[in-house]
């Protein structure tokens, strides 16, 4: 029998991975990577904050992630410096600036480690209820705007001029990604959500035909490579933030390895009725 | 009335992209834009569709005008796992028979099922065409529909366009940059370049000087090419029509700037 903080562990990785799936499907067709890697730094400023004035964590993260993002919209649109650059300047400049707060409160005894990679191991119920209820909060809204956010993602001109609304939705979405930082910061640190965002959602994409069907199976992978993590954790006594990683990052490679899928077959049939590629050759 | 653009114009980096635009589409009317490359083809039609605010002037559009967009690029990454016929259903609801119907139209029934990344640029805009028409618009904008098309295709294509337009009876805008092919389906012709430097009927527009020297030879460009006199006849009547439905709103509806037409329209 497993040991009763294995067990919350499990459930509590899991529950990120679920959610985790489809916001990292968007967070890959849209491009947005290294966004959600800046979010994630930032989150450390969060958890400084939250420690100096006296806050709840996940609110805290949350908040500060949400300013990062406005702040990000902002200065796209007024600066002169390229997104990448902006992206580089924002991650590192609050990753450090939360360093240094926490250094500052000597009073307080910080597990840094902890938060930079995760403690998923010291999960507490309450740790659960707001992984369970806040992902089940950003599945649902993200359910709502997913029509008009998938017309957004794949091309935003043709989606405001249509009616779908993608300034609105952009920020909505934006909103869910802080929200999804800021649930699973504590177990999997935030150096390594974007790594749980964005290989399920990779390695799910080789066996997708659809985009719903990509970011269902880029949960169910998240939740293999949280057991396959935690258990690996487990047994050879490693971290368990990084673990997970490692077993999403064998999946992923997994994935690349050719394999006679239903995908491949289909996409073989398909392929035998493009006419024009006759016509190409007269 | 579908849409009317009013004297307006777009700032953007310190310059203006177009300015002093004025014009407007009808049910049932194909209107094409022509001009060089960075004229403000694209510009004006995101301007006329509402995905650019106007920084000066006027735009009406008809209340809860349905409008289908075929963009100039519209690029779907290998990373979006998203079928040919998931695709027609982006922003509007659509029955199986429906997609099937569209698919049909376009001559892409075959690709229904294949993958957006993997169809060849031909394929890809007569799918892209596909979808606008699924939606049903009242006003119809086409940025360069026939680009990767080879020559029969493209024929083919504005063939096709010209049977929407009567069976949906839309309001089309056309972007192209081939004025001799959309010669026999377009109604009236606007050629810009940052505003409007003439406009009139297709054969008006090709029979002159001017746009020989500008699209029959690439060699030939610059600004001197657009020193031609504006001509208000032709569209003059088309404008007396409009103007009767909504006189004081709508004043100079498409191509003139000239303060002679904003006045003969004042009197009608």
């Amino acid at each position: 029998m497993l040991d009763d903080f294995f067990i919350r562990a499990l459930i509590g990785g899991i529950g990120v991975a679920i959610v985790a799936g489809p916001v990292g499907c968007f967070i890959i067709w849209r491009r947005l990577a290294y966004f959600g890697d800046t979010l994630s730094h930032s989150a450390l400023l969060g958890v400084a904050m939250a420690l100096l004035l006296d806050l709840n964590i996940t609110l805290s993260v949350f908040f500060i992630s949400l300013v990062v993002s406005l702040m990000l919209l902002f200065l796209q649109r007024r600066a002169a410096l390229s997104s990448d650059a902006l992206l580089g300047l924002l991650a590192h400049a609050t990753l450090a600036v939360g360093l240094v707060v926490l250094a500052f409160m000597t009073w307080v005894r910080v597990d840094l480690m902890g938060f930079l990679f995760g403690d998923i191991l010291a999960v507490t119920r309450e740790d659960l209820a707001v992984i369970w209820i806040g992902g089940l909060v950003i599945l649902a809204f993200l359910g709502v705007i997913w029509r008009r956010l998938f017309a957004a993602t794949v091309n935003y001109d043709l989606a405001k001029a249509e009616g779908a609304m993608p300034d609105s939705t952009n920020i909505i979405f934006m909103i869910l990604v802080a929200a999804v930082i800021a649930v699973s910061m504590k177990l999997v640190g935030v150096l390594l959500i974007t790594a749980l965002l964005i290989i399920p959602a990779a390695t799910a994409r080789r066996f997708s035909t659809s985009p719903e069907y990509m970011a269902v199976m880029a949960s169910i992978i998240g939740a293999i490579s949280v057991f396959i993590g935690l258990n690996g954790s487990l047994e050879w006594d490693t971290p368990a933030g990084p673990s997970i990683v490692v077993a999403a990052l064998f999946c992923f490679i997994a994935s690349l390895f050719p394999m006679p899928s239903w995908n491949s077959i289909k996409k073989k049939r398909a392929s035998k009725f493009i006419g024009p590629q006759k016509e190409r050759f007269e | 009335m579908l849409v009317s653009i009013n004297e307006a114009g777009i700032y953007r980096s310190n310059k203006w992209l177009v300015r002093g635009i004025s014009m407007s589409v009808h049910a049932g009317e194909i209107v094409t834009l022509i001009g060089p490359n960075g004229s403000g083809k694209s510009t004006t039609a995101k301007m006329a569709l509402g995905v650019l605010d106007a920084d000066e002037g006027k735009i009406v559009r008809k209340t809860k005008l349905r409008a289908s967009y075929v963009p100039q690029k519209l690029e779907v990454s290998w990373a979006l796992p998203i079928a040919v016929s998931r695709f027609l259903k982006l922003t509007n609801q659509a029955t199986r028979k429906q997609i099937d119907a569209a698919l049909e139209a376009t001559g892409t029934a075959h690709l229904a099922k294949v993958e957006m990344s993997r169809l060849s640029g031909g394929e890809h805009q007569r799918v892209l065409l596909a979808r606008a028409i699924l939606r049903n618009p009242e006003f119809l904008v086409l940025d360069e529909p026939v680009q990767g098309v080879d020559f029969k295709g493209e024929i083919a294509l504005y063939k096709l366009i010209e049977d929407i337009r009567n069976s949906l009876n839309c309001g089309i805008l056309l972007i192209s940059h081939d004025l001799h092919v959309v010669m026999s389906t377009t109604d009236r012709v606007i050629c810009l370049n940052g505003h409007i430097c003439c406009s009139g009927s297709p054969i008006e527009v090709a029979s002159s000087d001017e746009f020989k020297s500008l699209f029959g030879e690439h060699a030939a460009s610059g600004l001197a090419l657009y020193e031609h006199r504006h001509d208000h006849d032709h569209m003059l009547n088309g404008q007396i029509k409009l103007n009767q439905e909504s006189s004081d709103q709508i004043t100079r509806s498409s191509i003139q700037t000239t303060t002679q037409a904003a006045k003969t329209q004042t009197d009608a």
